[in-house]
């Protein structure tokens, strides 16, 4: 299986690389050039700098829309009363997050507020509707045996409820993460200050002609998002060892 | 004790139970039959305090409102909280009652003995065969110690073997602690094997059509015929139950 997987991603490099020397082209490098680009800025802190800015960002979107999204996910599972809301949840959910980023400069301008706003955005909906879908799909017989058993309501949210509907917040958070990841990059190619951040070095990297860095930008925000997708299956595996 | 008087429930516009009036005497052992879909789980969540219900329903002698700690109930479903290993789904209502560390692992320590569950206190509801799952729900309901235990359909959808198996435990069970047990089924051959009294229902709306009281000894051979006989007796009242229900599906047409 492994092999199987280092053989791929081998094909897949010499392909390029026979692309890139057919075309021959300044804005197609090869992989050994992007490589030694990708080695330079890694060497250099440069990667490492504008990679933790973007974690910041992410970071502080990504909690926001934790802090609010997951306990508003529960409430609106929970009372039938609070499920009304999702009739504004279900005609803001279709629109892009990237379709926030003017609304967003006018209100927070193009600093780190503006970019942690896009990302809140993007977080936001699937943190919600996960937590919403885990809640109201725990079965009623659960509640009930709960009932049975002398649990009051906060007992029966406390101690069967949210811990049933775990996987499925894990879920919502493994997807918002993701869908933050990609709208940050996506902020950062609009105006920025500071002039810091994986999104930026691509767009910065562009204007100057370098494909060789645009490419190893892009390397680097895919490895990245990877790794987080990775960290948060395992630990998923970890934390629901119940489920069959 | 458990006295029902004039019980009635309609959800929407259907009526599910209709005048039902049984008690089960302290120590009992009764089974209720009837029909599939004609309100057996409806009555026994009434009786439990989960549903609400017109007419009267007492618990040794009191009016019962809402949820009572003497009940102890027996799902339907498999309904082990999946997420709690089998010492935590035992733990729940001790748990809830804040019993000490030490009293709950007595406790469970008992139940697992009782149950012949040594060995499985940590794992989880997945890990478990059919049989053993419905052990531990049963094990959960007698973790409180209740003086009552409501049991719906606990054995449906096991193989003979296990179910015959689970039926000896029960009454096992039943003899060491004493409990009332209102206990429903479809299979008449288990309520005439485990039952004091069996009371068969009518279709919907539910109601008692019928009382039978076995007064067989205990273990019972359920190839005797006494055995058979009874079990023939409540059948024939079933059936009519099934087959009005069947002609007034034609007249509908
Ligand atoms: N919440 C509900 N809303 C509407 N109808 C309901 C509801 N709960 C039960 N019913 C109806 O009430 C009737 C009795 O249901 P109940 O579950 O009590 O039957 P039962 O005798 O336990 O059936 P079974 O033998 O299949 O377990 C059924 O016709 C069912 O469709
Ligand atoms: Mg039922």
């Amino acid at each position: 299986m492994r092999t199987h997987k280092v053989f791929i991603v081998f094909v897949f490099v010499v392909v390029w690389e026979v692309v890139a020397v057919l075309a021959n082209s300044r804005f197609l490098p090869s992989p050994l050039h992007v490589g030694t680009t990708f080695w330079n800025l890694l060497s250099s802190g440069a990667l490492f700098r504008h990679a933790a800015v973007s974690l910041a960002r992410v970071l502080a979107g990504f909690l926001l829309a934790l802090a609010v999204g997951l306990p508003l996910g529960v409430l609106m599972g929970w009372f039938p009363k609070m499920e009304n809301l999702s009739v504004i949840i279900e005609m803001l959910r279709p629109i892009p997050p990237l379709a926030w980023i003017p609304l967003a400069m006018l209100w927070f301008g193009i600093g780190f507020q503006s970019k942690a706003f896009i990302i809140f955005i993007g977080a936001f909906f699937p943190i919600l509707s996960n937590a919403l879908l885990g809640v109201r799909e725990t079965e009623p017989y659960l509640v009930e045996a709960g009932r049975v058993l002398g649990a009051s309501d906060s007992q029966i949210l406390r101690n069967i409820i949210l811990p049933n509907s775990f996987p499925s917040i894990l879920e919502g958070l493994r997807i918002g993460l993701g869908i933050a990841w990609m709208c940050l990059v996506a902020a950062e190619l609009t105006g920025l200050n500071p002039p810091l951040g994986l999104g930026y070095l691509i767009m910065e990297a562009r204007d100057l002609g370098r494909a060789d860095t645009v490419m190893a930008g892009m390397i680097a925000i895919g490895v990245i998002g990877y790794a987080m997708n990775i960290a948060l299956r395992q630990l998923e595996k970890r934390l629901v060892r119940w489920r069959p | 004790m458990i006295t029902l008087e004039q019980v009635a429930k309609t959800i929407g516009e259907l009526p599910i139970l209709e005048a039902v009036s049984l008690s089960v005497k302290k120590g009992q052992f009764m089974c209720l039959v009837g029909p599939s879909g004609c309100g057996k789980t409806t009555l026994l969540k009434c009786i439990a305090g989960l549903r609400t219900y017109e007419g009267k329903i007492r618990i040794d002698g009191r009016l019962s409102q809402g949820i009572n700690p003497k009940i102890g109930y027996v799902f339907q479903e498999f309904s082990l909280f999946p997420f709690l290993t089998v010492k935590g789904n035992m733990e729940f209502g001790l748990r809830i009652q804040k019993k000490p560390r030490k009293e709950m692992d007595d406790i469970v320590a008992s139940l697992l003995d009782l149950f012949l569950l040594q060995g499985f206190e940590h794992a989880y509801p997945h890990e478990l065969s059919g049989g053993m799952q419905k052990k531990v729900a049963i094990a959960r309901a007698l973790a409180t110690d209740p003086e009552i235990l409501l049991m719906d359909e606990p054995f449906v959808s096991l193989d003979a073997q296990t179910r015959n198996m689970l039926q000896k435990e029960l009454l096992r069970i039943w003899n060491k602690t004493h409990k009332t047990i209102l206990f429903i089924t479809h299979n008449v051959d288990e309520a005439v094997f485990l039952a004091d009294r069996v009371m068969v229902l009518t279709r919907r709306p539910a109601t008692v059509k019928e009382e039978f009281l076995i007064d067989l000894e205990r273990e019972r051979d359920r190839t005797s015929p006494e055995f058979v006989s009874v079990r023939k007796e409540i059948l024939k009242e079933l059936e009519e139950e099934y087959v009005e229900q069947v002609d007034r599906g034609y007249k509908g047409l």
